[in-house]
């Protein structure tokens, strides 16, 4: 048997996904599959020691992610997945940590965690799938939804202005940012590898049908359509100025690669100043001797 | 369980005149943690002060986090990453914690919390002493769980204390509290740390087994399961879901009792091996004063007075407050006239020993709701009126 | 077992008088030294205080009941804590910043310009290490070469040498004065100058006691 034969006989995500967790409970249409297929993609392409690689979820529908990927992975709380990959990061410098959560987790009750992770300029990878609502609690309104859509606690449409993410974090100082549908599938794999080799904090926005609770409560379609829709509303902008990717109820989607700079981490900086000013009596922290 | 002496780096040998907060850091620093995240908050800041400033010439770090929530979470994070972690807290910031205490505990996380506790609720009194977290800190998450909180009542008890928590930390894989308060907290004593190889330190129960058969929530002879950390090709899940031996989450009521069980039994079964006593006098007392912390401290003072008055009393300081110590109130309890328990609260661990005691001997509960220490003699006045 | 109160404004060095003391007796002379702090949330200008015990055994109640000596370094600290003082007390004080009144008659009354000696050294700063060797000096509660072995750590390093002149000069002036007094009953302060004695505030019932 060939090489490629016997690479057929097994399941291609078998060295990223737990194979006795599958099948998943994400909804059909939903896109969170596609984007933890992205990222396993990106994995395989980076050549990065897989055992080294932890992800980190908080709660919600893309917070069962870290459940189902075969590396050291923490379902965390609601909203704490970034301190605890902070934690992490910072105890074991070798690893490469992924946050995968949604909207709701990370920039609703998580808000303050993303600022202050991106301020410090903590090296993670933070992919946060955004689909306009708390989904697993059923299609509440989020700090993500559109003005006028209408979500379970909107009943009578949205009025409050949501967070523009990539403007956010970039202001707040993440080095990495870039936003994508799920159905820009090699887009969103390629912005996966690139902040996968980047140090620095790296912030991946994918927005994604939730077609079961928002895409029906605002009757816009099922799952592929929406998909579809999102897609083709999507303009690719690179290096857009953050300030003017705003989402809009059904409107244009400004996606892209916004930010990608480079700046000395949060484990650089310590090392870096600990040993300007105190000399040889500082002992570096998490450098390879 | 492997024992190994203290990394000599860490360890700040020598007679030392210092507060309980400062105490704290330097227990931990001894104990080998070299992982802080934190957040200000009076009166434990100075234990945060002390850890930055010293751990730059150790290696390690101090990570002041956006608040306390960030700050616990950033621990367990930590742990599961190989460190020895800890961080330090007072009321508020406690309260703050409760919920990621609850995924440290679901987790069998092991890491310490310091708690200078201060007169509340709400912001209460920030630079007064209390001790009226002490059922928050058995009961403050939700769900049925055990940790296990220390007392420590003085400064060179909070850096013993802070190792010992460290220990049983990693023993049986849980959160540790180190309850002191204001009072101790910013009391100036000398404090004597010992030479390294002087300081007994365990380790943590690492997995020595085949990779493709490690079961994070298998639990060993001893009911604690084997732990590794992120990195080392176990590629592990955990999760603060309800979850079988795999760390998957299982979500039945069946999976639901083997979990919660275990996490409760592992404390309560090996209560015997963690619970830490001090009597006095106990044996032919006739009233037994149960206290602990810097209450305990001051209640000698009460029964050196009580004694010279001729009145058979016993102490018993309590260094371990959770798990409690049941069977020895019970046992007490048949045999004295009452118990007498002083402590900054409106009756806390009174009630405790009131349910222990099981209606065989009266509690007299002296309470006060926080901002001093007791008044020796009202703590006297209680002794009398036990015996009377 | 002694209590002993140290006072004046923030910023006098007054906590650090309290350390270098409990330091001094705790690690140097034997003894037990619990200290303790008045915290507010004020950290400058207002009458702040650090509380002693010093014991030959361990002391069990960490704070101050009835201070035996108060050592005052600003009018409103005196002001704030004299009521307290023992009737049988010590009060020792900086007589240029602190006018003792009323005057108690059982109280010993022992005064230094610690802060002009300070000036007259180069800097106010040292005004608590002068008020220290005074005293020192004056108590006996602590020896000197304790106290000077308690200094380092406690004070900047490069300034370790002028806190160790300071601390001789209050407590060579403590020492001057008790001879003095050896010769002559004490008359520190002035009949002439004793305003009316008041009676000592009265305190609330429960006080918190920090």
């Amino acid at each position: 048997m060939s090489r490629e034969e016997l690479a057929e006989e097994k399941n291609p995500m078998e060295d990223f996904l737990r194979m006795d967790r599958i099948p998943h409970i994400w909804c059909p249409g939903c896109g969170i599959g596609t984007v933890v297929t992205s990222f396993a993609d990106a994995l395989k392409k980076s050549e990065l020691d897989l055992d080294k690689v932890a992800v980190v979820s908080g709660i919600g529908c893309t917070g069962r992610v870290a459940g189902y990927v075969k590396f050291d992975s923490f379902h965390t709380t609601h909203g704490r997945a970034i301190p605890f990959a902070t934690g992490l990061k910072l105890a074991n410098p070798e690893l490469k940590v992924v946050v995968f959560s949604g909207d709701g987790d990370i920039v609703g009750i998580g808000g303050n965690h993303l600022i202050h992770a991106a301020r410090r300029n903590m090296d993670i990878v933070v992919i946060c799938v955004n689909n306009f609502n708390y989904a697993m609690t059923g299609g509440q309104v989020a700090a993500t939804s559109p003005m006028g859509a209408n979500l379970s606690t909107a009943p009578y449409g949205n009025f409050e202005y949501p967070f523009n993410l990539p403007y956010l974090v970039e202001t707040c100082g993440a080095t990495y940012v870039a936003r994508w549908t799920s159905l820009h599938i090699r887009r969103v794999t390629k912005s996966i590898q690139e902040a996968l080799a980047k140090r620095g904090f790296s912030f991946i926005e994918v927005i994604t049908p939730c077609v079961t609770l928002y895409a029906r409560r605002n009757r816009l379609g099922d799952g592929l359509n929406l998909l579809k829709y999102y897609y083709d509303q999507s303009e690719i902008q690179h290096g857009a100025d953050t300030r003017t990717v705003g989402i809009d109820y059904q409107g244009k989607l400004i996606v892209g690669k916004f930010v990608d700079k480079e700046k000395p981490t949060f484990l650089d900086g310590m090392n870096t100043h600990l040993q300007k000013v105190l000399g040889e009596k500082y002992v570096p922290y998490g450098v390879k001797p | 369980m492997r024992k190994v002496k203290a990394d000599p780096k860490g360890v700040l040998t020598g007679a030392h005149y210092l507060d309980g907060d400062f105490a704290i850091a330097e227990g931990g620093l001894a104990a080998g943690c070299r992982f802080f995240a934190g957040y200000p908050i009076t009166p434990s800041t100075e234990t945060a002060e002390r850890f930055s400033e010293r751990i730059p010439f150790v290696g390690g770090i101090f990570i002041q986090m956006e608040d306390e929530i960030a700050s616990i979470t950033a621990l367990i994070g930590a742990s599961w990453g190989g460190q020895k972690v800890m961080t330090v807290t007072s009321g508020p910031g406690f309260s703050l914690m409760q919920e990621n205490i609850g995924l440290a505990v679901m987790m069998e996380t092991p890491l310490v919390i310091a708690n200078v506790q201060r007169g509340g609720p709400s912001t209460g009194l920030p630079t007064l002493t209390g001790q009226s977290d002490m059922m928050q800190a058995k009961f403050g998450s939700h769900g049925d769980y055990e940790i296990i909180a220390l007392s420590p009542d003085s400064p060179q008890e909070c850096f013993d204390l802070t190792i010992k928590a460290f220990n049983l930390a990693e023993t049986f894989r849980v959160p540790v509290f180190v309850m002191t308060d204001e009072c101790v907290g910013h009391m100036h004593e000398k404090v004597i740390i010992p030479p390294a190889d002087e300081i007994e330190i365990i380790e943590r129960k690492w997995y020595q087994g085949p990779k493709d058969k490690y079961l994070p929530y298998k639990p060993d002879k001893d009911l604690v399961p084997f732990m590794v950390k992120a990195g080392d090709g176990y590629r592990f899940h955990t999760t603060g879901l309800t979850h079988d031996e795999r760390g998957y989450p299982v979500l039945n009521a069946e999976v639901q009792d083997w979990c919660v069980h275990h996490l409760v039994d592992k404390i309560r079964k090996n209560a015997h091996k963690i619970i830490e006593l001090q009597e006095d006098q106990i044996d032919n007392a006739e009233v037994v004063v149960v206290s602990y912390g810097i209450t305990s401290r001051v209640a000698i003072r009460a029964v050196q007075l009580a004694r010279k008055a001729g009145i058979k009393v016993g102490t018993m300081r309590m260094i371990t407050v959770w798990p409690f110590p049941e069977k020895r109130i019970k046992e007490l309890a048949g045999k004295i006239k009452a118990f007498v328990v002083p402590e900054i609260n409106l009756g806390q661990i009174g009630r405790e020993v009131e349910r222990c005691a099981f209606g065989q001997a009266p509690v007299i509960g002296v309470t006060h709701c926080g901002g001093w220490v007791h008044d020796p003699e009202d703590i006297l006045k209680a002794i009398k009126e036990a015996v009377r | 077992m002694s209590e002993i109160r140290f006072s004046g404004y923030g910023g006098q060095g007054i906590i650090r008088c309290g350390l270098i003391t409990g330091k001094a007796v705790s690690l140097f002379d034997n003894k037990f030294g619990t200290m303790t702090q008045s915290f507010g949330p004020e950290a400058r200008g207002s009458a702040c205080s650090s509380q002693l015990v010093i014991s030959d055994e361990r002391v069990l109640y960490p704070y101050i009941t009835r201070p035996e000596i108060l050592v005052s370094m600003s009018q409103d600290a005196y002001e704030k804590y004299e009521p307290d003082l023992r009737g049988d007390g010590t009060l020792i004080y900086d007589t240029d910043l602190v006018k003792p009144k009323p005057v108690r008659d059982e109280i010993k009354y022992f005064g230094v310009p610690s802060t002009r000696f300070a000036e007259e050294m180069g800097n106010r700063i040292f005004g608590n290490l002068v008020m220290l060797g005074f005293f020192t000096a004056i108590t006996k509660l602590v020896s000197p070469e304790a106290m000077k072995k308690a200094l380092p750590g406690l004070v900047p390093k490069r300034f370790l040498e002028l806190n160790i002149r300071a601390f001789d000069k209050g407590y060579d002036y403590g020492i001057e004065l008790l001879a003095k007094e050896k010769e002559k009953p004490p008359a520190m302060i002035k009949p002439d100058e004793k305003p009316p004695v008041s009676k000592p505030k009265k305190r609330a019932p429960r006080k918190a006691k920090s």
